[in-house]
């Protein structure tokens, strides 16, 4: 009794403030902080030294230099004579439009093989099964080879071009007038004439409608119980608006269709397979992730919510659709989040087949100018604010699908 | 980055140049008893290990001459296959005595990083090469507008090509790596129709091709690459005999001495060749460049002329089958031409 007294006595006065946790902590915490930012200094100070003393000159100047090199796909103009900056606009848009373009066929994938696997059919389970397990556990670089040297590369040279079309029997033959080869894939590119507008504006009063008739059908269901076909009116209205404009215009579309010449198909639009494959590989790698985020989702909504669907006389596709999902939704985006900013970032890996993307071009520009300093903090500033834009789009995704609490 | 590296190595070069001030670098390498050179870690036609592993090629040969003028003996002489980001510091470190290893003369290597070039064995450019066999009408660069040209990205190379393309009103589409492996898989695949590099790697690259006959380097150089021996900066004894070395092989040639007749020249009548075969009576030549007065009938012995190194390592008694061109003695209206030996 007498030593806890004493204790509990010396809690109090006890003599030196060092003792003291709350202050403890509040010293170590200014400590590790002082540290943290001599450690910076330093580090800066001694870079600016280094270079200083290596007479390397420093700063973003040199972007405004003559860039000397030319790049296989842009999607602005770029000459040997644009700027280093316009190279790296040039490699950023390239990230992007791999991102962009992998994390939508990523989602498709993801979802449609994450749900096959629970499907009951024994056999399109066990696809999805494979599926999964394959590409989950091939490390990315390896399915971009696999695309690039594996299936893209062993296709016919440019004049034996495989044409896609219908077959009509005997020598008839109705062309696209689309070619597969080993430079890439080839097919018609729309050129707008005068009038080309309606045909815009049609689809645009289409969509306006399609939306109007979503809404009033609805409010008509919730007052009636009456369904009306919202889908089958929207892709009528969606195909019949634009193509009824075209015909009014007096079809001011032509097509630039992929011919032959010495080296290559000219013309049309060409898709470059080391765009193909970079895009296949991620999306198809990012898909096997994402479909056992979405398995993971489905089954982490109790099964009573299916029973109840069931019981209310929902069909299993309905109960899917308008029960399961919506649930699973909120299990499903934050880790979903994480696998589009892996495929944006995988996407750096696209130096290994040679497209141009925003490291292999600024890694060129690093070659050629030595700025090895300026390059690398703007490949992480690039990455991060790309990461930190997707992550806040995802956020507010996710605020939107989260459950309304009353 | 260039700039950093070049800084590095100036350093390591001022660091060697205290510690082989002591003893020059003929006195160290007759004392070794050999010549350590540097060469291609493989680059046929100019230095590769052969499959008993002799280093085979006209840069490997000027190492062996290197060795004849100084020892009497070409056989004297260890190779050291270095990268081309290893070769400068392997030099200044004094890791090899010479270097030899198709390296181009720029001024930035001849100043910045402390070493001298002693001549350009071979005169080198970047070139073109496509495949014949499936673009038959083609025998000309100025024909390949709208081709994909296989590139090592970051290189002089790429930059060259942009350049002439631009110059000579031609649309090209590059296909760019970052290995040269990757390049070479690429055009070897048909992902490309066109290959650029320095025209000697187009032809040691062809050789490696799944059907090399069917391929063809367009006769068009759009840039300069001359390729020579490099030594260190500050040892002026060492530079002459290097460069010396190289003339003499040039001289034997426009003098008609050859492996086979060198014995029978010494007894020639011809006071110039005598005189550069260290026959004629009371010479200094050799004794005055450091070695002895036979130095150009021990090179000429141990591997022949300027012209038999060439024919034998690239030329035509070589699977790499490289036209003269150029490298033609200045008396056949190539670039080859040596001040007089007297």
């Amino acid at each position: 009794m007498a030593l806890q007294e004493t204790v509990g006595s010396t809690d109090v006065s006890r003599g030196s403030f060092i003792n003291d946790p709350k202050i403890r902590g509040i010293i170590f915490q200014t400590v590790v902080v002082i540290l943290l930012f001599a450690l910076v200094y330093w580090i800066v100070g001694n870079t600016i030294e280094n270079l200083r003393r290596s007479n390397i000159s420093s700063g973003f100047g040199f972007l405004r230099g003559r860039a000397g090199f030319d790049v296989s796909s842009s999607l602005i103009e770029f000459t040997s004579d644009s700027t280093y900056a316009r190279g790296l606009v040039v490699g950023f848009l390239n990230t992007l439009l791999v991102a962009v373009c992998g994390i939508i066929t990523a989602s498709i994938v993801g979802f449609t093989v994450g749900v096959g696997r629970l499907s009951h059919n024994w056999l399109i389970r066990k696809i999805c099964t494979v599926y999964v397990e394959i590409f989950r556990n091939i490390p990315p670089l390896l399915v971009i080879f696999f695309w690039y040297f594996g299936v893209l590369s062993v296709l016919p040279q440019p004049r034996e071009s495989i044409e896609l079309g219908v077959p009509l029997g005997g020598e008839n033959f109705l062309s696209f007038s689309t070619f597969l080869n080993n430079r890439g894939f080839f097919m018609p590119k729309p050129v707008w004439g005068d009038g080309s507008w309606l045909i815009l504006a049609g689809l645009v009063v289409a969509i306006v409608l399609t939306i109007f008739v979503a809404r009033r059908a609805k409010i008509r269901q919730a007052a009636t119980g009456e369904q009306f076909p919202v889908f089958l009116t929207g892709l009528g209205l969606i195909l019949g608006l634009p193509i009824l404009a075209f015909f009014l215009a007096g079809m001011p579309v032509t097509l630039d269709l992929p011919v032959a010449s010495t080296f290559n198909l000219v013309g049309g639009i060409q898709v470059k397979p080391e765009f193909l494959s970079l895009y296949l590989a991620l999306s198809f790698y990012t898909a096997a992730f994402i479909a056992e985020i979405v398995r993971a989702g489905i089954l982490g909504v109790s099964k009573g919510q299916s029973e109840a669907s069931a019981a209310l006389g929902l069909r299993s596709g309905q109960a899917l659709r308008l029960v399961i999902i919506p649930q699973a939704m909120r299990i499903v985006i934050p880790p979903l989040t994480s696998q589009y900013l892996n495929l944006t970032k995988n996407s750096s890996l696209a130096i290994a087949i040679g497209f141009p993307d925003l490291v292999a071009i600024g890694g060129t520009i690093l070659n050629q100018t030595g700025q090895a300093i300026e390059i690398v903090a703007i490949w992480m500033a690039v990455y991060l604010g790309l990461s930190l834009a997707t992550s806040a789009f995802m956020n507010w995704f996710n605020a939107k699908m989260a459950l309304v609490e009353r | 980055m260039t700039n950093k590296v070049a800084v590095m190595l100036g350093a390591a070069a001022f660091g060697l140049v205290a510690s082989a001030a002591s003893a020059t670098t003929l006195d160290d390498v007759k004392a070794k008893g050999f010549l350590q050179c540097g060469v291609s870690s493989g680059l046929a036609g100019f230095s590769a290990p052969n499959d008993k592993g002799d280093w085979l090629g006209l840069d490997a040969d000027f190492c062996r001459a290197v060795a004849a003028a100084v020892f009497g003996d070409g056989s004297k002489v260890k190779f050291t296959p270095l990268s081309a980001k290893e070769r400068f510091t392997a030099l200044q470190s004094g890791e090899i005595d010479v270097l030899s290893r198709n390296t181009t003369w720029t001024i930035n290597r001849d100043t910045a990083l402390g070493l001298n070039f002693a001549g350009v064995t071979y005169f080198d450019g970047q070139g073109f090469m496509i495949n014949a066999k499936k673009l038959p009408g083609v025998n000309s660069a100025l024909q390949l507008s709208g081709a994909s040209v296989c590139v090592q990205t970051g290189t002089t190379t790429e930059l060259n090509l942009a350049d002439y393309f631009k110059a000579n009103n031609l649309e090209y589409n590059p296909v760019v790596f970052e290995k040269l492996e990757e390049v070479n898989a690429a055009y070897d695949s048909g992902r490309c129709d066109v290959y650029t590099t320095d025209q000697s790697g187009l032809y040691g690259i062809r050789l490696t091709l799944t059907a090399p006959d069917d391929h063809v380097v367009l006769p068009e150089i759009i840039s300069k690459e001359p390729l020579g021996p490099v030594v260190r900066q500050g040892d002026d004894q060492w530079f002459d005999i290097v460069k010396w070395t190289y003339y003499a092989l040039l001289t034997a040639e426009e003098l008609g001495i050859t492996k086979a007749n060198v014995e029978e020249m010494k007894s020639s009548t011809n006071p110039e060749i005598k005189r550069i075969l260290g026959v004629e009576a009371d010479t200094k030549i050799g004794t005055d460049l450091g070695v002895t007065n036979d130095w150009v009938v021990n090179i000429v012995k141990a591997v022949g002329n300027y012209g038999e190194v060439f024919e034998n390592n690239v030329g035509a008694g070589s699977p790499l089958k490289i036209a003269r061109g150029i490298n033609a003695l200045w008396t056949k209206g190539g670039l080859q031409y040596a001040p007089p030996i007297r």
